[in-house]
């Protein structure tokens, strides 16, 4: 078992909504993230898929310190970061870095390419200019691109060669995580093969690991070694990517596969439509969250909320199908 | 044989710019058939001409483009012949459309029952009882619970799948003959795009309604569509039955395109990618659009454009390795 | 939309580009754009560098080579074209026996100094404090907000007033006094601008690089408001000469013997009565020109700037 570079324990993120125009008071609270626990290994991918709402983006974004959690703690390297300070807190920022969704607004349409990928370099380390250039050529290489990138300007450059720069600049640092939100899923299918194999190299080259967050169950079992599914803030089903091809025991899951496209006109599948809608995270149902949708829930569904358990090695289910009731 | 619903040949729509000195060939002769009945899924990159196509069939291009050759058939009548008022009475009746956001298909300042009337009202001049009746008929159509509580909402009160939902009833709601949809499901989550193309497949069955999907996305087109087009830099690269693409791609490119996308059951390791990136249609490359990223390409490829081959029945692609076979 | 036949002419776009010389797509490239404006200004500008030479006379009265000017027997003499106007002096005099050509010349001085300082000092009171105000939020952009709805309740050109007369006369005053009256609207926009550029990707990115606040503001924010204070600029440009005009008509402005076109207006006030209409028209038409090309120009670079209301 490699060792554990990250680990999050039982993070949590609620909102608060609030009423009230002058004098605001909070009459509910969404909890985005409610619960969420799994670690990262080193020269790991561990893969985040669910729908919208599910919490796998806040989930990110408290990994990045870009929001705050409400509770629970991110271990980076053993150390929970969210105490530390100065010097520590800029060693967890060069070890984790992130590729965002968005290639057109991922990149300062002012800054040209060599600055964009040099920032994190300049920021956190004094180098002298020459060593700065010849790291940003460096990093163009290794992405696939030509070295007179280094004057060009974001919009000179096509969806998929944006994001080889934000691969670059989260490179630039040698994190030891990077963590990639939808990092292919707004560009052309025939540049998401480029990209993906491309992260697959720099994994083998550097190992680095990933965190990946996708909606797309086939590209996130492609890549990933662990994945978890989220459902409404918490995690449902956690196992291996090898697991969960085979045998997801989820009803969720189960209902990912059946609503995945097929890639053959012949394919059949297992079909398990899931009726009704992803419910509001404000309000969630009672119980397992998952059970108004759930074609094998029984009563206890909907009165106690199933809890992560492990049913086989490596392999944790939330459901009171495969879990007895604590 | 009944005539087919929709004939296009060889249709071209460039855009102008610059004072008519950049011509950038958007849809560059694309021809194809379609039947009552029939779904035929248009699939493509961004670039490649697709939305620009369904728009040409519409006629609803913007100011600096315009359809500079071919015919469209629809039901027996060329609609490049039509002026302006014939083609808005095909609009929204014969001949409609649902797009891919449908936050951005409907007004936030009106009922969706509103909305759903507005077609209704122009085409088919319902009003009163009858006009709600049938409001609520279509919202049963499309799955969407308690109509007559629904007729009086607004759409930032549902959700993403349920507007979707609306819009498609807004596209059937006068029993068209084409139903085109643009990416409909990209902004809606996997289950409930899986719901929503069950639900379109249940409509077409029932009302014998001709649908052409356009997407990028080879899945939606194995789900959905009987026969396919795939689009490469504006020129139809190759057309046929589904199950003959599929199994028997000839061009390259959907060759490619087939391989390049991850499966749910594939354990190797690498996916097969396509090197380079698309054209940039104002300067598109000479020859053959594809031959600078295609593994077979030949000296014929980079000096002139290849004329659409017979493959097999119904089959053809546009590609000088087919050529005499 | 397409009218009734949808095909248009095909065998001229099917077959080829149309290919333009270099030469005719700039110049068409040119001719689209706000020559009329930029030619103004760019006169206007010349004009206030090169006054000297470009003066027939000095602008306040007796010089050593020139003894005719100022001299009172000259007064009110009307422009060269009318009855008893003198061809030395083609735009005739004013009530001291000066030269309004060469006054109006060396009245463009003042107003474009004045207009471009002031324009500057606003804008970059206006675009720090919306940076500030939208950037870190909290109660620095409540602070910043409230002395925004403050100011923005005075009367901003009363208010110019009021201050102009309580400080010593002298152009600079008259600079920093509009600057500060003039600053609200950039903060304002930018701060919205500001609001929504927090929100994008590449400014997260930075924040998780590990850049400081300032660094973020000075590299990621400033460059992407300034297009929009650029144009909120070049729009003040009318509103300030117009400010300093009045400023100047109220005798509040810079300070005599100067011959800003406002005090120059004023001079006038008493000849209108008399008919001597000249002095009084001209350095008005000189105020509109100039006031309806920074507009105009003003208003071709906002739509230009903004790709989305740029049709094809």
């Amino acid at each position: 078992m490699s060792d554990t570079l990250l680990e999050i324990r039982d993070l949590k993120k609620h909102f608060p909504v609030m009423k009230g125009i002058i004098f605001q008071k909070p009459i509910g609270l969404v909890k985005a993230v409610d619960g969420v626990s799994y670690s990262i290994g080193a020269g790991e991918t561990v893969g985040l898929v669910g729908e919208s709402g599910c919490g796998k983006t806040t989930t990110m974004k408290m990994i990045l310190m870009l929001e705050k959690p409400t509770a629970g703690s991110i271990l980076f390297r053993g150390e929970d970061v969210q105490n530390l300070v100065g010097k520590d807190f800029r060693a967890y920022r060069k070890g984790v870095q992130a590729v965002f969704q968005d290639p057109y607004s991922s990149l300062n349409p002012r800054m040209r390419v060599g600055d964009i990928i040099a920032e994190p370099l300049v920021v956190n380390e004094a180098l002298p200019k020459a060593k700065v250039r010849e790291r940003v050529h460096e990093l163009l290489n290794l992405v696939g691109l030509r070295p007179a990138s280094i004057d060009l300007f974001p919009h000179e450059f096509s969806g998929g060669q944006r994001q080889r720069i934000a691969i670059a600049r989260a490179l630039s640092l040698n994190p030891s995580l990077i963590i990639l939100d939808e990092p292919v899923s707004a560009l052309d299918v025939s540049i998401r093969a480029q990209i993906m194999n491309l992260l697959q190299d720099l994994q083998e080259q550097f190992g680095v690991s990933y965190l990946l967050i996708a909606h797309d169950l086939a590209a996130i079992l492609h890549l990933s070694s662990t994945v978890a599914v989220m459902y409404l803030g918490k995690i449902v089903e956690l196992a291996t990517s090898e697991q969960l091809r085979v045998e997801p025991l989820h009803p969720y899951s189960k209902g990912l596969f059946s609503a995945a496209l097929p890639t053959h006109p012949d394919e059949s599948r297992e079909e398990m439509i899931l009726t009704g809608e992803i419910p509001s995270p404000l309000n969630p149902p009672s119980g397992c969250h998952f059970h108004p949708r759930c074609p094998f829930a029984k009563p206890v569904c909907s009165e106690v909320e199933p809890m992560l358990q492990e049913v086989a090695p490596g392999h944790q289910v939330a459901c009171h199908l495969y879990t007895a009731v604590a | 044989m009944a005539q087919p619903v929709l004939e296009v040949k060889q249709l071209q729509t460039y855009f102008f710019s610059a004072q008519g000195t950049r011509v950038v060939k958007a849809v560059d002769g694309v021809s194809f058939t379609l039947n009552a009945g029939e779904t035929l899924g248009v699939v493509g990159e961004s670039g490649s001409g697709k939305t620009v196509t369904s728009m040409s069939l519409l006629r609803l291009l913007p100011p600096a483009a315009r359809i500079v050759g071919g015919e469209i058939w629809f039901q027996g009548e060329n609609l490049l012949t039509k002026s302006e008022r014939e083609m808005r009475e095909l609009r929204g009746s014969q001949l409609t459309m649902i797009l891919q956001d449908p936050m951005m298909a409907l007004n936030p300042l009106f009922t969706i029952g509103a909305q759903i009337a507005e077609p209704l009202r122009i085409h088919r001049r319902m009003r009163g009882a009858r006009l709600v009746e049938r409001i609520k008929e279509l919202l049963r159509g499309v799955r969407i619970p308690s109509p007559e509580v629904r007729i009086r909402e607004y759409p930032h009160q549902m959700s993403g799948g349920m507007r979707q939902r609306i819009v498609g009833a807004i596209g059937i709601s006068c029993e068209p003959q084409l139903l085109i949809a643009d990416e409909p499901t990209t902004s809606l989550d996997v289950t409930i795009q899986a719901q929503y193309l069950n639900l379109l497949k249940d409509i077409q069955q029932r009302s014998r309604l001709a649908m052409i999907f356009i997407t990028h996305n080879i899945g939606i087109v194995a789900k959905m569509c009987d026969n396919v087009g795939v689009m490469y830099a504006g020129k139809l690269v190759e057309r046929g039955p589904v199950r003959t693409i599929f199994n028997q791609p000839a061009h390259p490119y959907t060759e490619a395109l087939l391989q390049a996308v991850p499966k749910l059951t594939d354990r190797s390791k690498r996916l097969w990618s396509i090197e380079g990136q698309p054209p940039d249609l104002a300067n598109p490359p000479t020859g053959c659009p594809f031959h600078p990223r295609c593994p077979h390409a030949e000296d014929r490829c980079r000096r002139e454009v290849p004329p659409e081959f017979q493959v097999g029945e119904n089959h053809s692609t546009r590609c000088w390795l087919w050529e005499g076979r | 939309m397409d009218s009734s036949h949808a095909l248009t002419t095909t065998e001229t776009f099917a077959n080829q580009t149309v290919e333009l010389s270099w030469w005719r797509r700039k110049a068409t490239k040119i001719l689209n754009g706000p020559i009329v404006s930029l030619g103004i200004l760019a006169a206007l500008l010349f004009v206030a560098v090169f006054a000297d030479f470009l003066a027939p006379y000095p602008y306040n009265g007796t010089s050593r080579y020139t003894p005719e000017v100022g001299e009172l027997r000259n007064k009110y003499l009307p422009p060269m074209w009318q009855a008893r106007g003198k061809p030395q002096f083609i735009l005739g005099t004013d009530q001291q026996g000066r030269d309004i050509l060469s006054r109006l010349i060396y009245g463009s001085r003042i107003s474009v100094k004045v207009a471009v300082a002031a324009v500057l000092v606003s804008g970059i009171i206006g675009t720090a404090l919306g940076i500030l105000s939208g950037y870190i939020g909290g109660w620095v952009d409540q602070v910043i907000m409230r002395i925004t709805d403050a100011w923005l309740a005075l009367p901003a050109l009363t208010f110019a007033i009021l201050l102009a007369a309580v400080v010593k006369p002298s152009e600079w005053n008259i600079v920093v006094i509009l600057g500060i009256v003039y600053w609200t609207r950039y903060a304002r926009v930018i701060r919205g601008e500001v609001l929504s550029l927090k929100e994008r990707d590449y400014v997260r990115l930075a924040v998780v690089a590990g850049c400081s606040r300032l660094r973020i503001m000075w590299t990621h924010i400033l460059p992407n408001v300034a297009n929009s204070a650029v144009v909120i600029a070049t729009l003040q440009l009318g509103v300030v000469v117009i400010a300093e005009a009045t400023l100047s008509f109220l005798g509040v402005g810079v300070p005599s013997p100067q011959p800003a076109w406002g005090v120059m207006l004023n001079d006038g006030r008493a000849g209108l009565m008399t008919g001597s209409w000249w002095l009084s028209v001209f350095p008005g038409l000189c105020i509109v020109f100039v006031v309806l090309a920074a507009s105009s120009l003003g208003d071709w670079f906002r739509v230009w700037s903004d790709p989305q209301l740029r049709q094809l």
